[in-house]
């Protein structure tokens, strides 16, 4: 069981304090916030979620740029700690819309409701949205949502799409509209992460999409509602190779794992998930693939030696997803090596809404460009900036991410959503049907169902002289062969120059 | 001013809350809610509002529950301080306790339970009865806590009503399952608090792990919520089932946990799982398989938090069979987003999965970190990955991946230092894992012709740790350290380690003395202790090696030491003094022992402590990588922690001292078992008076032993009673607390004479010993020596029946009378080689808990006194068991 539970804000001001057991003194808050602003003493080090001092342990996630805390004197699962401070954000968000530090100061002391109700004497409660509701009597003060940059999955969901407004997903499940109407809405959205390792010819070594559908619900009368996935999907696959052969075109998840409240009757055969969706939101089935997919960016690096002392770099990007989407938020970054002392750019003509930088900090070169979009067929070559740079050793990996919605590597889809019937244990404490639902129209209307099929991630690029490239999220290498040997050679080179010029500066 | 200001605005508050307190005036209430919000937000960033006390419970006779809710959470954070005043409160709680809304009813339970008053308990009691019979389930679900908050405030009035008794009767048969949760963890940690001083309740504790309990646990087991799945499964975790196919029923039933998308819920499934099957080995085995995809899955699609919390468990399960993951090895490959904690755990585990077939791809992306880290030295990731990178590049050098010590001593040049200092280390870390180091102490000795202070440093540590483990080379090594300035020295490490080998090669350093004598001279300026307990003992060495020269600085450091404000120094400096008056040999014997060559460093976790790691499973010991009882307080162990081998322990207590009855020598007969207190018992007497009364020193050899030598647990003692044994102060303050910290005591005051290792037994390799006489024996001897010895997990496979290791220990001489199943018993006899017929025997009874491969044996001896060296035998036959 947890002693204390808080929440911190990232200048360690104390949001929500709440103490359970009375067994960890008072000031564990700024004790813990000191350790984890200065872990270790060294800068850029960042605190492991879970420490101990003094005998008390302290588990924390860091949710909306607040830190949840929990404290305990006991050995008890950290695993359950972190996922119950998990969802105490989570519910937080669900009832106050967005969650940051605006929103939790101004409603506190319903926060303070809810903490009442989700832990009692340090054991957790029930930590359903739903469920709540009965037992929360302060109305939430609502943020501007347009005035705050929201995070999270809701945040893309902002920026992937214009035609849904920003509040329908960062608005309250207990809040009213302003018409004193409640809209009947369920949003699904897919939200994927991929990393992909390319060696030195171009190919795919290794793939891998982790996915989620996320489902936020602001249905009331706790109706059945039926989720259908692809019919080509099947789950599992055999580690031998499998899914080569027989399944061209299958979506074949690896693994996966599903909401509580998912029933899986009739997954297997006809790829249906049944369930009743509490409120707020939650992840309907988290997946992960190793199947092969396209990449949706190359990126092309061309390093040249241009005298002693100096080198050139070139990166082209190519996009290679379909037209009807965009990338947006995409930014390279190429990190060069500590010497480097003074940067260049070069833009290609007629580049818009493209930006550089030289983060002199760290030494990092960043390039950003807004929106990136394509033609099927016709792929069009972006020519980035051009770097001029005084280095003595070759540039290293480039890292690059970008957001793209409406758009999902994997192919995973959801063909349809259905409402199947109202639950007959509907229970109304406050919370009254406004209308009966009927099947065609809320599918016609006024449930609104949205994919948002992102990919978040980050490409990095290696030079080295083995010819080979090794990715730790998405790394492209170089097709051209003169284009290794060329980095071979520079490299070889300038660690003559730069071993030469380290003895000169130590003399 | 600050302070001026709040206090003025408490006033403020004080009025306004006093004039609102008797109105009825229409509005008031929203009114009363800005203020209480007012007050609640002081309380939270921790001014004292506690002076509005009176104020604010006047405020509270209201109907609103917003104002209700935020008075009661004001009254349970300042009750436990002014009791007085609580009383105030318990009116209308107690009021409240009997409103028809239920919700209003279990708030005000719940409040009530929270005050923390002592003397408002009689209060308490009638409103909790009534809450256990409510008709609400919420009602009931807060009672059932109330009644633990109970416990808490006063133990006596809740065992007194029979709460516990109430509680049992929910936990079985009520309908709401969070009632039957909060039942079950309140009666878990009452009972286990109240076992630490009443049997019956260990008793009761245990009956909880009764069948019939666990199965109506499990039979509704869907209804529960997640959370408190979590705690049925531990509870789960700890029950043994009757036969096999229970336990095939069981994992049946939780099968499709491990498809659940919270990782509490599917960590303690496994948990569950492994324990169940952990005496099965092939079922064990597919355990494993079963569950890699669900924490691979779980891994990638929380937070990072989340994915730590698994990976740890990963981690754990990786280092115990590496070889299952050796495929999952893309699975560990860092992404570019990951923060460095998770980084470094999935280094860790790249590591360990490493094999020839992965090694090119697992060397290959190491080879490219390390290149990132070079090219973005400045930047965050730089300082935190390489420790772990490097460990990891070391591991892998012998594969077929070109990464060599010569790569390694590149980046030593590198200017960075952090990273330098990293290779420095893992050059020596390969070096002390290979034979072949020539080259590398080579290597080592270039980096101290370097000349840079922190290379120096490093270096000397691991040349330190180089002559400890192969002390052939000192002559090489010495020559070069000989050169280096003592000034140029100055990180406290590297000056423990300089003045540590002055004074271990005083006869090779020519100036040893001289330079010592310069250390002795700035004794004032030496601000670390290590440094300054490192130096008494090197001029003590050198005093017995080069008397003449030394004789003087040794009193200068002895009075230094005397004088010296650290308590470590004073006493050492104390017990050098009294130890050289006593007797100079002696002192010799203690302070310069000729030292045998560490094989293994401590800094490697023994398998003991691994295994009760994996014991707690699904517990921050995993994230820590200690056992529990290294990092909480006695009185602070999860109240789900059961005694350690509950399969012995469900049996019932049994009379002490029954075991000694000859009679009962027949190991299938059950009522053998011996129980846990038993064992307790046994291993306490042995502390006490037979074991180690004969040298203090003696002692103390069998904890450096333990700290040097983990992989062969210390002969005789587990740790923890190591810990316990009276120590003489002086003693005690010169070994660290703990013995894994003792990897850098370099001390060298353990071994004496009396603490050389027992010359190895000659035993008879066909005794003849008849079960009477063995019976007979049995009973008349007392019990000379206890021993415990962790079978390491891969022994375990062949520990599932008492005749692989009854076989194994005949190939050592050691017979076996009798043996028995479930648990593991075994007696075992022995006899020297050349004694009489019917005389020089060693009996043993050994009783092996298979879920976590404890072994503890008690040797009875004709000749007590050779009891020691048997025990030294018989450790080394089991340590060679399973690994045939």
């Amino acid at each position: 069981m947890i002693s204390q539970f808080f929440v911190l804000s990232l200048r360690g001001d104390n949001i929500v304090f709440r103490d359970y057991r009375g067994d960890v003194p008072k000031g564990s808050a700024e004790i813990f916030f000191r350790k984890v602003k200065f872990w270790q003493g060294e800068e850029g080090e960042e605190a492991p979620p879970v420490f101990k001092m003094d005998g008390v342990n302290y588990l924390h996630v860091k949710v909306g740029g607040l830190l949840f805390v929990a404290t305990t004197r006991v050995n008890l699962s950290p695993a359950l700690v972190l996922e119950l401070l998990q969802r105490i954000a989570r519910v937080t968000k669900d009832y106050l819309g967005i969650l940051n530090e605006d929103s939790l100061r101004k409603n506190f002391v319903l926060v303070y409701e809810l903490l009442d109700e989700m832990i009692d004497f340090g054991y957790p409660q029930t930590t359903s949205t739903e469920a709540l509701k009965s037992f929360v009597f302060n109305e939430p003060v609502v943020i501007d949502a347009a005035r705050l940059p929201s995070l999270g999955p809701a945040a893309l969901f902002i920026q992937g799409s214009k035609r849904v407004p920003g509040t329908s997903v960062t608005k309250s499940v207990v809040a009213n509209e302003p018409g004193g109407r409640k809209r009947e809405e369920v949003f699904v959205d897919i939200i994927e992460k991929i990393s992909v390792t390319f060696n030195a010819a171009g190919y795919i070594l290794t793939s891998e999409i982790d996915g989620t559908i996320q489902m936020k619900s602001y249905l009331s009368g706790n109706p059945e509602i039926r989720v259908a996935l692809n019919e080509d999907l099947s789950i599992g696959r055999n580690e031998y190779g499998g899914g080569f052969g027989g399944g061209v075109g299958m979506v074949i998840l690896d693994d996966c794992n599903f909401h509580e409240s998912v029933r899986l009757d009739d997954f297997e055969t006809d790829h249906y998930l049944t369930l009743v969706p509490p409120d707020g939101e939650f992840p309907v089935m988290n997946y992960r693939m190793t199947q092969e997919f396209k990449p949706p960016f190359k990126v092309f690096p061309v390093i040249e030696e241009a005298g002693p002392f100096k080198a050139e770099i070139v990166l082209k990007v190519r996009a290679d997803f379909p037209a009807t989407v965009t990338a947006n938020t995409v930014v390279l970054r190429v990190p060069l090596p500590k010497t480097t002392s003074r940067v260049s750019f070069e833009m290609e003509p007629g580049a818009v809404g493209q930006s550089t930088d030289f983060k002199e900090a760290n030494k990092t070169i960043e390039w950003s460009c807004r929106k990136v979009w394509e033609t099927i067929g016709f792929p069009e070559v972006f020519r980035c900036p051009t770097l001029i740079a005084n280095i003595k050793k070759e540039a290293g990996p480039i890292s690059m991410s970008f957001t793209i919605p409406m758009f999902n590597a994997s192919r995973l889809a959801v063909r349809y959503l259905q409402v199947v019937k109202k639950s007959k244990s509907y229970n109304p404490y406050r919370w009254h049907l406004s209308r009966p639902i009927d099947q065609s129209n809320l599918l016609a209307g006024d449930v609104f169902i949205h994919h948002l099929k992102a990919l978040i991630e980050s490409v990095r690029h290696t030079e080295d002289s083995e010819g080979l490239g090794i990715q730790t999220e998405f790394q492209f290498r170089a097709v051209s062969a003169s284009v290794a040997l060329n980095s071979r050679d520079s490299r070889s080179n300038l660690s003559v120059a730069s071993s030469h010029l380290q003895r000169s500066s130590f003399s | 001013m600050n302070a001026d200001n709040r206090k003025g605005e408490l006033a403020e508050l004080k009025g306004q809350l006093r004039q609102l307190a008797g109105s009825r005036a229409p509005g008031v209430e929203d009114l009363k809610r800005e203020l209480y919000k007012k007050v609640i937000s002081y309380l939270t960033v921790g001014i004292d509002v506690s002076s509005l006390f009176s104020e604010m419970v006047m405020c509270s006779a209201t109907s609103d529950l917003v104002l209700k809710k935020m008075c009661y959470l004001y009254v349970g954070n300042y009750a436990r301080g002014y009791p007085e005043l609580a009383l105030l409160t318990i009116n209308f709680l107690q009021k409240d306790c009997q409103d028809d809304d239920p919700m209003i009813r279990g708030l005000a339970l719940r409040s009530l339970c929270s005050l923390r008053v002592k003397n408002l308990v009689e209060y308490l009691v009638g409103p909790l009865q009534r809450g256990l019979k409510d008709s609400n389930g919420y009602v009931r679900s807060v009672a059932a806590i109330g009644v633990l908050k109970l416990y808490h405030i006063a133990p006596s009035s809740c065992t007194d009503n029979d709460f516990p008794v109430t509680l049992k009767a929910l936990l079985l048969h009520d309908s709401d399952p969070q009632v039957v949760a909060n039942c079950l963890c309140s009666l878990l940690e009452i009972l286990s608090i109240e076992g630490n001083v009443s049997e019956a309740a260990l008793r009761e504790k245990e009956s909880l792990l009764h069948r019939n309990v666990i199965l109506s646990l499990l039979n509704r087991f869907k209804e529960f919520s997640e959370w408190a799945q979590c705690l049925v499964l531990e509870v789960v975790s700890k029950y043994v089932p009757e036969d096999a196919q229970e336990t095939h029923d069981m994992m049946d039933v939780l099968d499709d946990r491990l498809q659940h998308a919270n990782s509490a819920v599917v960590l303690a499934t496994i948990k569950v799982f492994l324990h169940l099957t952990m005496s099965m080995a092939d079922v064990h085995q597919k355990v494993y398989e079963r569950i890699k995809a669900p924490l691979l899955t779980l891994v990638s699609s929380g937070s990072a938090e989340q994915s730590y919390a698994v990976l740890s468990h990963l981690h754990l399960l990786v280092m115990r069979a590496p070889m299952l993951f050796a495929s999952d090895y893309k699975h560990f490959y860092c992404r570019y987003s990951d923060p460095s904690y998770v980084k470094k755990l999935k280094l860790e585990m790249l590591t360990a999965v490493a094999n020839e077939s992965n090694t090119y791809e697992i060397g290959y992306a190491l080879d490219q970190y390390v290149k990132f880290l070079e090219f973005v030295n400045s930047s965050k990731i730089s300082v935190v990955v390489p420790r772990t990178l490097l460990d990891s590049l070391q591991d892998l050098v012998g594969g077929p991946v070109p990464l060599t010590v010569t790569e390694l001593s590149e980046y030593a040049a590198n200017v960075d230092v952090a990273i330098a200092r990293e290779s420095i280390r893992a050059v020596g870390k390969i070096a002390l894992q290979q034979y072949d180091v020539n080259a590398i102490v080579d290597r080592l000795l270039q980096f101290l012709e370097m000349e840079k202070d922190y290379v120096t440093a490093e270096t000397l540590v691991l040349v330190k740790d180089l002559l400890r483990k192969y002390p052939q080379w000192s002559h090489d090594c010495i020559a070069v350290v000989g050169n280096v300035s003592s000034k140029s020295v100055t990180e406290p490490k590297a000056k423990a380690a300089l003045v540590w080998m002055l004074g271990e090669y005083a006869y090779d350093m020519s100036d040893a003395p001289y330079v010592l004598e310069g250390f002795v001279q700035s004794w004032a300026e030496e601000d670390f202790a290590e440094v300054r307990l490192e130096l008494l003992t090197a001029v003590a060495k050198c005093f017995f090696k080069r008397p003449p020269e030394t004789v003087q600085i040794l009193g200068a450091a002895l009075s230094f030491g005397f004088a010296d404000a650290n308590q470590d120094v004073h006493d050492r400096a104390l017990l050098y003094y009294r130890l050289l008056q006593h007797s100079v040999e002696v002192a010799e014997r203690v302070i310069n022992p000729p030292k045998q060559a560490v094989s293994v460093f401590a800094g490697d976790q023994s398998s003991e402590i691994k295994d009760r790691i994996f014991d707690e499973f699904n517990s921050l010991a995993v994230v820590y990588r200690q056992p529990s009882y290294m990092f909480l307080d006695k009185d602070q162990r999860s109240p789900f922690a059961f005694s350690e081998d509950t399969g012995s322990s469900i049996i019932g207590p049994q009379s002490p001292g029954r075991e000694d009855l000859p009679s009962d020598i027949d190991a299938r007969d059950n009522d053998l078992l011996l129980s846990a207190h038993e064992k307790e018992d046994s291993r306490a007497v042995s502390n006490g008076s037979h074991g180690y009364s004969s040298s203090k020193f003696h002692t103390l050899q069998e904890f450096t032993d333990s700290a040097f030598a983990p992989r062969s647990p210390s002969p005789t003692q587990p740790i923890r009673n190591a810990r316990a044994t009276p120590l003489p102060p002086a003693a005690v303050s010169s070994t660290a607390a703990s013995p894994l910290l003792a990897v850098d005591d370099l001390l060298g005051l353990g071994p004496s004479a009396s603490a050389e290792p027992f010359p190895p037994l000659k035993l008879n390799p066909k005794p003849v010993l008849d079960p009477a006489s063995f019976k007979r024996k049995w009973g008349q001897l007392t019990v000379a020596l206890t021993l415990e010895y962790t079978f390491p997990a891969q022994a375990m496979v062949g520990l599932t029946g008492p005749q692989p290791l009854v076989r194994h220990m005949q190939t050592n001489s050691v017979q076996c009378m009798a043996s028995g199943n479930a648990p593991l018993k075994f007696f075992f006899f022995a006899q020297l080689a050349d004694a009489p017929a019917n005389t020089g025997f060693f009996l043993v009874e050994l009783v092996v808990t298979t879920s976590s491969g404890l072994a503890s044996a008690k040797i009875k001896a004709d000749d007590s006194s050779l009891a020691p060296a048997f025990a030294d035998s018989l450790q080394s036959a089991l340590s060679k068991f399973g690994s045939l």
